[in-house]
């Protein structure tokens, strides 16, 4: 290659530079004008939408939960409480290493398994909390110790809440019931009920009893704060407040020393009591035996104690007087004895003989009395006084099984009564209509002979028993049975009676009434099937004994209690009101495998009457408390 | 523009003889207060005789709006704002020290330091420390240093002095010659990997490119050529994290809580600034940690949510004052070296500002540049100081003849 070489011409590149110079500081103030324009969308154009995401940023709304309305018995025992106490809450989404810091969290306070499976469980069901409590009722020392080491764990928080507790645990778990962890299905029930917005915030909701059907009043009013928060979430200043108002406090009908004589009465028994006051609906005591610890529940309950109290064979979590259906036996009699008068076809003075069975005309199946010779002449007085079957047997046949529905249903039989806690059931009170319904079967004639006795289909709950003996003690007016009797308005501050509500009056002759009713105090008096009950006591009272069986005894066998297995037996029935004269109470007293209702279920309910009317306290009671006293 | 130091100046007493080595030495007389003064403006004055007063000011003004800034961004904490203040001053005492070099020096370093630079990436690249998922530190016992940040300067040194060595006219081959003085420290970096890095000295070397006179016509073609490579690039030079970030500069919106979260917050806290912005320590996106990075990157977020659209005007005006002395300095350097080095060194600056703000206000990917002088950390602010005495001695170093 030839080509010449060329000496740079410095003063031509010096040229050529100052004019690039001078394109670079047009460049320059071209891109600069760029930033501009950006800075000017940015913060006049964009200024009031950017405003509004900083706003939306730094501001939230922080719900403060209300305290949950108290419940007191009528005399002011407090029986549902709010303990403050400290519980240890993590926000899942600040923690990256869950698993790692839960390790070395339990070099710090004691973290069980079962903690963490609960708190895991927690996790999956209320994905809408950001901060779950890992462990609850941290001790002083625990709290300290957390405190001292809080730096090693961010994310995770002491917080102070207000802890549900019942203080008569078992005792009164089936009435007040507990309250639970807010699931996501109570969220979408919620929403439904356009209540979502009060449950910010808030951990839990009533679950069973009280705690469920007055949710409403117990809840509250959520307040609100305006606070200011940073990124990671913390609280940095508060803003605006508004307070939360406390749910509502409940003054029960209930008396705690009732029910805590009632408990006592049954011994070892399991079985129900329920106790009205005839004159307004409201019960006095409301037994389910065994119960169970509401307080177990309120953060979930973990699973050694929820298999214990599931697999029980006593079935603790069963509500037997509000859920527990049962053949109401010859407590059905009183009703059949009315339904006879009412519907004349029986007068008081009309007796039958009384072989010890009865056959359908045409038929040799014999419906057995519970006395195999039979009870000679019986007339309704004495047909009640000593439970006469045969009696019933001739006068279901008479009436026929649609008299019988018709008439019985106003009793409360087959329907329900309304009472104020939640998952009460309806009980099986037959027709022919409903056997044609469930089976597709007509009525046979001999179907109504067993349902005159309180067995067959009969089915019946302590609840609905003690509502149709209310029906019973008053002439025929039918409250609402109910538990609430008075609801403290903490947001206006007075206080609310809730006043007996009459659902319906029976029209009934006084003189039926009156003879069923001479009857049903003869019942405790010698010579009834409750004399011994009732032998001695210082104000008259009537009831009926009733056995409910739970196997069937086959066609010329007879039903030995000492040759059936225990949990065979019998149901021992008793409904009683008192005093006679004058009722201020009416109960229904049943005792599983109790055998004869004479002689453990017309016991328990004298004792039960002897604390109500004269103050007595029951022996078992009594020697309780020699004992807490030695202790 | 030739400036007076006490060498050429009115011979002035000195009480202290030999205080200052090289000082004439004149008659003593009588110490009074007076006398004293115009000593101490004696001595600043032949201490400041390479440093350009009008550079400096603006250098000053910039870092104390950077300090005030960082001050609030930290939430107040003093201990930060001292921390950068002691940057400053190692910075400071740097720039002091390069302005006193004179070029012939400066530019007698510029081959070994590049060779040194060369050495001591390819000893990063094999015995480098590994921190988030690159290899950029080198250890050397008694400190860590990261190469690439004085390839910032060495590069551009080292292209001026290849093209002001180059006695004939400048054909392609020369400008291809410098282009490989460029690349390989840049392929170098690049597998770092260091993209940000990579990329700020791919500009910078080609700033000198530019300023050495490279054809309009073949920057043009580099660009269609860029253009060309770059889908390439982006499947197959990216990694994963890179190509999300300038996705997500696209539509930050996709990514509201990882790779967007940045810019989210950051416009937010711009846009909510309004044009007069929340004031000092006000800023409710920095003051209550919306803001990531916010004394480092994302600090210039901090300084528009709280003084608004006028404190930006203001903050561009400082720096375009900043630029424009520069480009004059540029303009009246004396050699071709020199001329290349403060070009390309004033454009780099440039730049940084430029990408920083960019990426804050979302018109830029998220690469992590600081913005100069303002952002906390002392790297930047030494190699940007660096580079600023070098203008200086430019400036205020006697003009040889040599054009």
């Amino acid at each position: 290659m030839n080509y010449v070489v060329e000496l740079r011409n410095h003063l031509l590149e010096l040229r050529d530079f100052h004019i690039r110079l001078a394109i670079t500081a047009g460049f320059v103030m071209l891109l600069f004008c760029l930033l501009l324009t950006r800075f000017f969308y940015l913060q006049v154009l964009r200024s009031e939408h950017y405003t509004t995401l900083a706003e939306a940023n730094r501001i939230s709304i922080m719900p403060i939960v209300p305290n949950r309305g108290l419940i007191f018995d009528r005399n002011g025992e407090i029986l549902a409480q709010n303990h403050t106490t400290y519980a240890l809450e993590i926000i899942p989404n600040q923690v990256p290493n869950l698993e790692s810091t839960l390790d070395e969290l339990a070099t710090v306070i004691e973290i069980s398994p079962e903690d963490r499976r609960r708190f895991n469980k927690l996790r999956r069901e209320s994905t809408r909390f950001s901060s779950l409590p890992i462990r609850m009722r941290l001790s002083d020392v625990e709290v300290a110790s957390f405190a001292a080491n809080r730096y090693r764990f961010p994310g995770m928080e002491i917080k102070a809440r207000l802890l549900r507790h019942y203080p008569h645990a078992e005792l009164l778990s089936h009435v007040i019931g507990y309250i639970g962890r807010i699931s996501d299905k109570d969220l979408e029930q919620l929403e439904n009920n356009n209540a979502l917005e009060n449950y910010r915030g808030s951990l839990h909701i009533g679950r069973i009893g009280i705690e469920q059907s007055y949710e409403k009043e117990l809840h509250g009013i959520t307040g609100f704060e305006q606070v200011e928060t940073d990124a990671a979430g913390r609280h940095v200043r508060t803003l605006s407040r508004t307070p939360p108002v406390a749910g509502n406090d409940l003054t029960l009908s209930l008396d705690l020393k009732l029910q805590q004589a009632a408990e006592s009465a049954f011994g070892d028994y399991r079985g129900a009591l329920v106790a009205m006051d005839p004159r307004n609906g409201e019960i006095l005591a409301f037994v389910s035996k065994p119960g169970f610890d509401p307080n177990l529940f309120i953060d979930g309950i973990d699973h050694v104690n929820w298999r214990l109290l599931n697999e029980s064979i006593d079935k603790p979590l069963n509500n037997r007087a509000l859920r527990g259906v049962y053949p109401p036996g010859s407590t059905f009699k009183p009703f059949m004895a009315l339904a006879g008068l009412e519907l004349g076809k029986r007068t008081a003075d009309y007796s039958i003989n009384d072989p010890g069975y009865f056959s359908l005309p045409g038929s040799s199946h014999r419906f057995r009395d519970w006395r195999p010779n039979g009870h000679g002449r019986v007339n309704l007085h004495k047909s009640l006084v000593i439970s006469c079957d045969t009696y019933y047997y001739t006068l279901a046949n008479d009436l026929g099984i649609n008299n019988i529905f018709n008439f019985i249903g106003q009793f409360g039989f087959g329907r329900k009564t309304e009472i104020d806690i939640p998952g009460e059931v309806t009980g099986l009170l037959p027709s022919s209509d409903w056997k044609k319904k469930r089976f597709n079967q007509n009525w046979f004639p001999g179907d109504t002979i067993s349902v005159g006795i309180g067995q067959g289909y009969n089915l019946a709950t302590p609840v609905q028993l003690t509502f149709a003996t209310m029906l019973l003690a008053n002439n025929g007016i039918a409250y609402r049975p109910h538990f609430v009797k008075q609801i403290q308005d903490n947001k206006v501050g007075h206080l609310h009676e809730n006043k007996p509500s009459q659902m319906y009056t029976l029209k009934l002759k006084k003189e039926n009434v009156a003879r069923v009713r001479n009857a049903l105090v003869d019942v405790t008096r010698p010579g009834g099937t409750a004399a011994k009950a009732g032998a001695n006591a210082d104000y008259t009272f009537a009831g009926k004994t009733g056995t409910s069986q739970v196997i069937n005894i086959k066609q010329g066998e007879r039903y030995v209690a000492s040759k059936i297995q225990e949990r065979h037996r019998d149901h021992a029935l008793f409904i009683a009101y008192a005093p006679a004269e004058d009722p201020q109470i009416a109960l229904t007293v049943l005792v599983e495998n109790g055998g004869s209702g004479g002689s453990t279920a017309a016991p328990i309910a004298r004792e039960v009457l002897d604390y109500f009317l004269l103050g007595k306290t029951p022996e078992p009671m009594l020697a309780e408390k020699a004992n807490n006293r030695a202790h | 523009m030739q400036r007076c130091s006490p060498l050429q100046g009115p011979a002035l007493p000195l009480i202290v003889p030999g205080l200052v080595s090289g000082l004439p030495h004149t008659q003593p007389r009588p110490t009074t207060v007076f006398s004293i003064m115009i000593e101490f403006k004696r001595l600043w004055h032949y201490f400041t005789r390479y440093i350009d007063n009008f550079l400096l000011a603006g250098l000053f003004l910039l870092m104390l709006v950077g300090l005030v800034v960082l001050y609030s961004a930290s939430g107040g904490n003093f201990g930060r704002v001292s921390g950068q203040i002691l940057n400053m001053v190692v910075a400071l005492i740097i720039m002091w020290l390069v302005a006193n070099i004179p070029l012939q020096q400066i530019m007698r370093l510029a081959l070994p330091l590049y060779i040194v630079g060369i050495i001591l990436l390819i000893g990063v690249a094999f015995f480098g420390e590994i921190q988030n998922g690159a290899r950029r530190w080198l250890n050397l016992g008694i400190t860590r240093i990261q190469p690439s940040e004085m390839l910032k300067i060495a590069v551009p040194l080292m292209m001026a002095w290849y093209f002001d060595k180059t006695e004939i006219t400048l054909r392609l081959r020369d400008y291809a010659g410098a282009a490989l003085i460029l690349l390989l420290p840049v392929l170098l970096i690049a597998r770092q990997p260091d993209l940000g890095t990579a990329l700020l000295i791919t500009a910078s070397g080609f700033y000198v490119l530019y300023f050495a006179g490279l054809s309009w016509r073949v920057m043009a073609g580099l660009l269609v050529t860029a253009g060309g490579i770059l889908p390439l690039f982006w499947s197959f030079a990216m990694h994963d994290y890179q190509r999300r970030r300038v996705l997500t500069m696209l539509d930050p919106s996709q990514d509201p809580l990882g790779a967007g979260y940045h810019i989210i917050q950051s416009s937010i806290a711009i846009g909510s600034g309004g044009v007069a912005g929340k004031g000092w320590q006000n800023g409710t996106q920095s003051q209550l940690d919306f803001l990531p990075e916010q004394s480092t990157d994302f600090i210039f977020a901090v300084f528009s949510e709280e003084f608004g659209l006028i404190g930006n005007g203001l903050l561009l005006l400082l720096y375009l004052v900043i630029i424009g002395r520069c480009l004059i300095i540029t303009a009246n350097a004396p050699t071709q070296f020199t001329r290349l080095v403060a070009g390309s060194i004033t454009l780099t600056f440039f730049t940084y500002v430029f990408v920083n703000m960019g990426m804050v206000s979302g018109i830029l990917p998220v690469v992590g540049i600081p913005l100069p002088l303002i952002s906390y950390g002392g790297t930047s602010l030494v190699t940007m100081l660096l580079g600023f005495g070098i203008l200086m001695s430019i400036q205020t170093h006697p003009k040889l003849v040599k054009t």
